[in-house]
């Protein structure tokens, strides 16, 4: 990525390549592994149905896989997420997912229909794919986005990212260059409406490819035992602590409250680094995204990179002993105090109030 | 620079080069011969000398003995020389100049001294004395204000440019020893990590775990240091210089003593750099441990006093660390050479707490050290006590040992007698106050009043002693 | 067995701070570092030197500054250490770099064949993950992003079998070498280097390429230029309208503040109350 921080407006007004011009569409890269759809790819389609208004282009999801009812399920419910159309690449190689083949058959689909944006979760597989299509077409990749928006003077793709490890924000354009690519971390846009009636066109493309062709192969697949491991990016209440806690000891009192409040335990990336939690219970740019109803950051000063990964909650709650942390710019309750002290009585006090609650209620 | 030809490969049209560690980035037929010698004593990990720590004392000693053409090898357990450093910081030319003597050509340098200021500071006040000369400003200039960051990092270029192998990130955990007890080397905290040498220069620090192991030094005694933090400032070089009334490279010195130090054993600095400032206070550690206040709680304080705070005024706090500063003077000084190894600078105690010199003594006594060791290796003289003692000697027919045994009761004078701390800084300001505030008293009533204040605290007869312990203390 | 590996030099994040007037990043005394990511493909590259014999290269691309990155790599264990630096590499974005670092390891492997490619997960400072598929692409290995394990690793039927995290669970693989490796975090801890391995690395000459050195041809491939990514600005995020309502209660206790906080998000959030309750039944 590219290190200059000056403000540029952009050059280049309306020179777009005549060739490139013609590239229209936007187009969402539907992530599957074993017969479960990934959702970030409806979470896409409904930020790509956004992109694709502001534009007056059709939005299209992208499929591949094995032949079969499970995939074209896939296609059916790109459509009912939003998109007009569904393109669909049906191939043996493409049952697993490994990069020579799907980048294969993205690259072709690409150049074949040629579409202005395409996007694609942050995610493993994502990002093994994105970074290896973009090489292959030669063309700009910007990956994780927080914000996706047009830019009205040349219908580029502004992509808005956090950047110096995650102090500050910018915006990274594609301008001479198609398609415009963007990965965006799950959770980080808000799951669009499924519309049960919708449905749309599904557009086949074959992939001339056998398995001879492909070096790599899967062996095996080992599923992850996700018992008793952290479910952050889908709780509902998350509580969080930072480096104010003072000492890995004192993170057992946010254990303590998450216990109460049958929540999930998140920390901020320096605490993590430290080795107090497990890197699973990171949240922010480089950790998970989250967007519980309800989260309690303690001890957390609040810097961008940990914002990004939650700032989506329902209500936020920050508890820090400096007035000015940058959390309470964007909590919606705060206390300034000592998180020692706090945390405990905290928990007690909500103890008490949900053994009420449970009584009356 | 040269090209790198390999069999095989077609010429390069670009511009494929050989970075060399900067010891052989000269062509000068000296310096190759010496690059070759430390890659034979790396390989065979045996060096004619191994310094311990990279600080001032360290890069002196390691510096002169380099030039020399010895091989020498640098360790140092911090990231870079100078990471575990702290220092006010001020730079006395002369130790410099005695073993770089174009130091100026090349050295971060902040400001020339040209102003120095003595505070003795009451709560709401202080009372002080100012010596400003123009003469400061002739060059070649005698004290600068540096940044103990960019200098190490200067001073360890210089270190490297002159021929020493130097090696961050390494700890020394022990000194090698023969059957007869000799030290013959070190042991260092990496696989394979014994390294040999004919003599070893311990320049590790006030904290030096390596004397005290090896038995040379006792366990450091609180009343022996200082524990002192300091905070660095950033404002804009107009401000700095406007502030302090000083034209460009200028630089002032603010001296303080008093309240500041709650009752405890201490004193406080403020040093005007380019676009910072430094400030900071030290105690005696007993008195801390005794006490139970922490050094940040006493720079808060000291920052927060009305005639200081204006000073640090929109300025950006960018850099705080904390160190210990030895104070016990000449009768803490341990036994400083041995067989086959010397002690310099702070690990030797060498600090003159009054005058707050420590780093020039560390150049000082690194330097002195090293040219022991040279004379020693040019008469092929064995690294032996007796005669390493020459290094003592050369010390004690120095400023070092003179100033140090002259100022060697004054921290016991200190230790015991507080009222210099407060009593005095609190009457003086006060006396002060009096005089200087027109109320319709007459002046005689005042003066009365001020000494009848000063009897009361003190009595005449502790006024008496005082003055006595004080002038015994400096003759 | 030969391995490259790709390391950047890159400021240490967690200390880079921005004015709170200015607005502008703060890098004084922010120390530079090796991307921590990369510390786990030079490990793992020093592994199988350290199975299979063989040699480690490290290479970076970055200005005169990244020296330090390298020499530090050489003080881990690595074998030769290569600075790749040109004016015309300023400004580049990953597609760049993946460019200049491919021509390098291409160039590298007309001295001496390479086995193996390492990169780390992602750096720090751009956090994008790109260069190392861009490579692998470029240089046509085989990728593997990811990888968490190498199983097992084959240099006469030149066969690898790695594990790699994919969501949900693992992927066992087995491809070709050579290939691209990206490791994974955690997947290894890094050794302390040796003695002779810190003497090798204050002594041995660090080899520096030029564009043209490199082997690099299309100069518009390079820095700014080839760079499709445009950073159009940089800022702060907008401050919300309304700051944190600010819990306080005069001269209370710890128990009269907890419980004005709970309070008021019932008064103003009934529906994260009702969460709340829901999870307590």
């Amino acid at each position: 990525m590219s290190e200059a921080v000056q403000t540029r407006k952009s050059r280049h007004k309306g020179e777009l390549n005549p060739r490139l011009a013609a590239y229209k569409g936007v187009w969402v890269f539907i992530e599957h592994e074993r017969g479960q759809a990934h959702s970030v790819s409806w979470e896409l389609l409904g930020e790509g149905r956004k992109l694709a208004d502001l534009l007056g282009v059709e939005l299209a999801g992208v499929v591949l896989g094995a032949a079969g009812e499970e995939t074209r399920r896939f296609c059916e419910e790109a459509n009912r997420y939003g998109a007009d159309q569904c393109y669909l690449m049906e191939n043996e190689v493409l049952r697993d997912y490994r990069n020579d083949p799907f980048t294969k058959g993205l690259t072709e689909l690409v150049n074949t229909y040629q579409p202005e944006i395409l996007l694609l979760g942050a995610t493993t597989q994502g990002r093994d794919l994105a970074g290896s299509v973009a090489t292959t077409l030669q063309t700009g990749l910007t990956a994780d986005c927080t914000a996706l928006t047009i830019d009205p003077e040349n219908r580029g793709l502004l992509a808005t990212r956090p950047t110096f490890g995650g102090s500050l924000l910018c915006t990274i354009v594609t301008l001479n260059y198609r398609p415009q690519m963007a990965t965006v971390r799950p959770r980080v846009m808000a799951m669009p409406e499924r519309d049960v009636n919708r449905s749309g066109r599904i557009v086949e493309h074959p992939l001339a490819l056998a398995e001879d062709d492909i070096i790599t192969k899967v062996l095996e697949f080992i599923a992850d035992d996700s018992r008793g491991k952290p479910q952050l990016p889908f709780a509902e209440v998350i509580v969080a602590g930072g480096r104010g806690l003072g000492k890995p000891e004192n993170f057992q009192l946010i254990r303590d409250l998450a216990e109460v409040l049958a929540a999930e335990v998140g920390a901020s990336r320096p605490v993590v680094q430290a080795g107090w939690v497990e890197p699973d219970r990171q949240v922010g740019q480089s950790g998970k995204t989250v967007r519980p109803k309800l989260y309690i950051a303690v001890g957390i000063s609040g810097a961008i990179q940990h914002r990004v990964g939650m700032e989506g909650a329902d209500c936020i709650i920050a508890i820090n002993n400096d007035p000015n942390a940058p959390i309470f710019d964007f909590a919606h309750l705060g206390i300034v105090g000592d998180a020692l002290t706090l945390l405990p009585v905290l928990t007690k006090a909500f103890r008490q109030k949900l053994a009420t609650m449970k009584q009356t209620g | 620079m040269r090209e790198m030809v390999q069999a095989g490969m077609p010429a390069q049209a670009g511009n494929s080069q050989t970075i060399q560690t900067e010891m052989t980035a000269s062509a000068d037929n000296a310096q190759a011969i010496q690059a070759a010698k430390l890659a034979t004593a790396a390989s065979a990990q045996k060096f004619d000398v191994i310094v311990v720590g990279a600080g001032p004392a360290g890069n002196a000693a390691a510096y002169t003995l380099a030039k020399a053409g010895l091989a020498v090898l640098q360790l140092e357990r911090g990231e870079a020389p100078g990471s575990k450093n702290v220092q006010g910081a001020i730079l006395y030319s002369d130790a410099l100049e005695r073993i770089i003597p174009d130091f100026r050509d090349s050295a971060p340098l902040e400001r020339h001294i040209i102003e120095q200021r003595m505070w003795v500071l009451d709560d709401e006040s202080y009372i002080g004395t100012t010596f400003r000369s123009n003469d400061f400003n002739k060059p070649p200039h005698n004290r600068y204000t540096i940044i103990r960051a960019k200098f190490d990092k200067w001073f360890s270029k210089k270190v490297r440019e002159a021929g020493a192998l130097v090696i961050c990130e390494v700890t020394v955990k022990e000194l090698l020893r023969s059957k007869q007890g000799k030290v013959i080397g070190v042991e260092v905290d990496r696989e394979h990590g014994k390294i040999y040498a004919e003599v070893v220069i311990l320049a590790d620090g006030v904290n030096s775990t390596l004397a005290r192991k090896a038995g040379f030094r006792e366990e450091l005694k609180p009343k022996d240091v200082a524990l002192a933090v300091k905070e660095i400032h950033f404002l804009p070089r107009d401000v700095v210089e406007s502030r302090f009334n000083i034209g460009k490279d200028e630089g002032v010195v603010i001296e303080m003593l008093g309240k500041i130090t709650r009752g405890m054993m201490g004193t406080g600095f403020l040093y005007a750099n380019k676009d910072s400032i430094s400030i900071g206070v030290g105690c005696m550690l007993s008195d801390f441990m005794a006490q139970k206040t922490t050094p940040f709680e006493l720079l808060e304080r000291t920052k927060a006093h009305p005639a200081i705070k204006p000073l640090l005024q929109g300025g950006e706090m960018k850099e705080y660390s904390a160190h210990l500063i030895p104070e016990g003077g000449y009768h803490a000084i341990p036994q400083v050479y041995g067989d086959g190894w010397l002690i310099v600078g702070d690990s030797g105690m060498f600090v003159n707490a009054v005058h707050r010199e420590g780093s020039n003594l560390a150049m000082t006594t690194g330097r002195m050290a090293a040219e022991t060791v040279i004379e020693l290796y040019a008469a092929k003289k064995a690294m032996t006590a007796g005669n390493l003692a020459a290094y003592k000697q050369r010390l004690n027919g120095s400023f070092v040992m003179d100033d140090m045994k002259k100022y060697k009761n004054l921290p016991d004078i200190f230790h015991t007698n507080k009222q210099f701390f407060t009593t005095y800084p609190e009457l003086l300001n006060r006396s002060a106050y009096t005089m200087l505030m027109v109320d319709g008293e007459g002046k005689r009533a005042k003066e009365n009043a001020i000494f009848n204040s000063f009897r009361e605290r003190r009595t005449l007869f502790g006024m008496l002693g005082d003055a006595f312990k004080l002038w015994r203390a400096i003759r | 067995m030969h391995s490259v590996v790709c390391i950047k030099q890159v400021p240490d994040s967690a200390q880079i701070r921005i004015h709170p007037v200015t607005n502008t990043i703060m890098r004084q005394g922010v120390p530079a570092i090796i991307n921590p990511y990369d510390l786990f493909a030079l490990e793992e590259a020093l592994r199988l030197k350290d199975r299979f014999g063989g040699k480690v290269t490290v290479i970076s691309m970055g200005p005169s500054q990244a020296e330090p990155a390298l020499r530090k790599a050489l003080a881990y264990g690595a074998d030769d250490a290569i600075l790749i630096t040109d004016k015309s590499f300023a400004g580049a974005d990953t597609l760049a770099t993946s460019y200049v670092l491919a021509a390098a390891i291409r160039q590298i492997a007309r001295e001496e064949p390479v086995d193996m490619v390492f990169t780390g997960k992602q750096t720090i400072d751009g956090d994008t993950a790109q260069v190392g598929p861009g490579v692998a692409k470029r240089l046509e290995l085989q990728l593997l992003t990811y990888v968490s394990r190498i199983v097992s690793v084959d240099p006469d039927k030149r066969e690898i079998v790695v594990e790699r995290r994919a969501e949900g669970g693992v992927q066992v693989l087995r491809t070709a070498l050579p290939c691209l490796i990206t490791m994974l975090e955690g997947s290894n801890a890094m050794r302390f280097g040796t003695m002779p391995d810190l003497f090798r690395a204050a002594l041995h000459p660090l080899r520096q390429w030029d564009r043209t050195a490199a082997g690099i041809e299309d100069v518009t491939k390079v820095g700014l230029k080839g760079s499709p990514t445009i950073v159009n600005k940089v800022f702060t995020p907008t401050p919300r309208a309304t700051r944190a309502e600010m819990i306080t209660v005069d001269g209370g206790s710890s128990q009269d503040l907890a419980a004005a906080l709970i309070a008021r998000m019932g008064t103003l959030f009934p529906q994260v109350e009702k969460e709340l309750a829901k999870r307590a039944r």
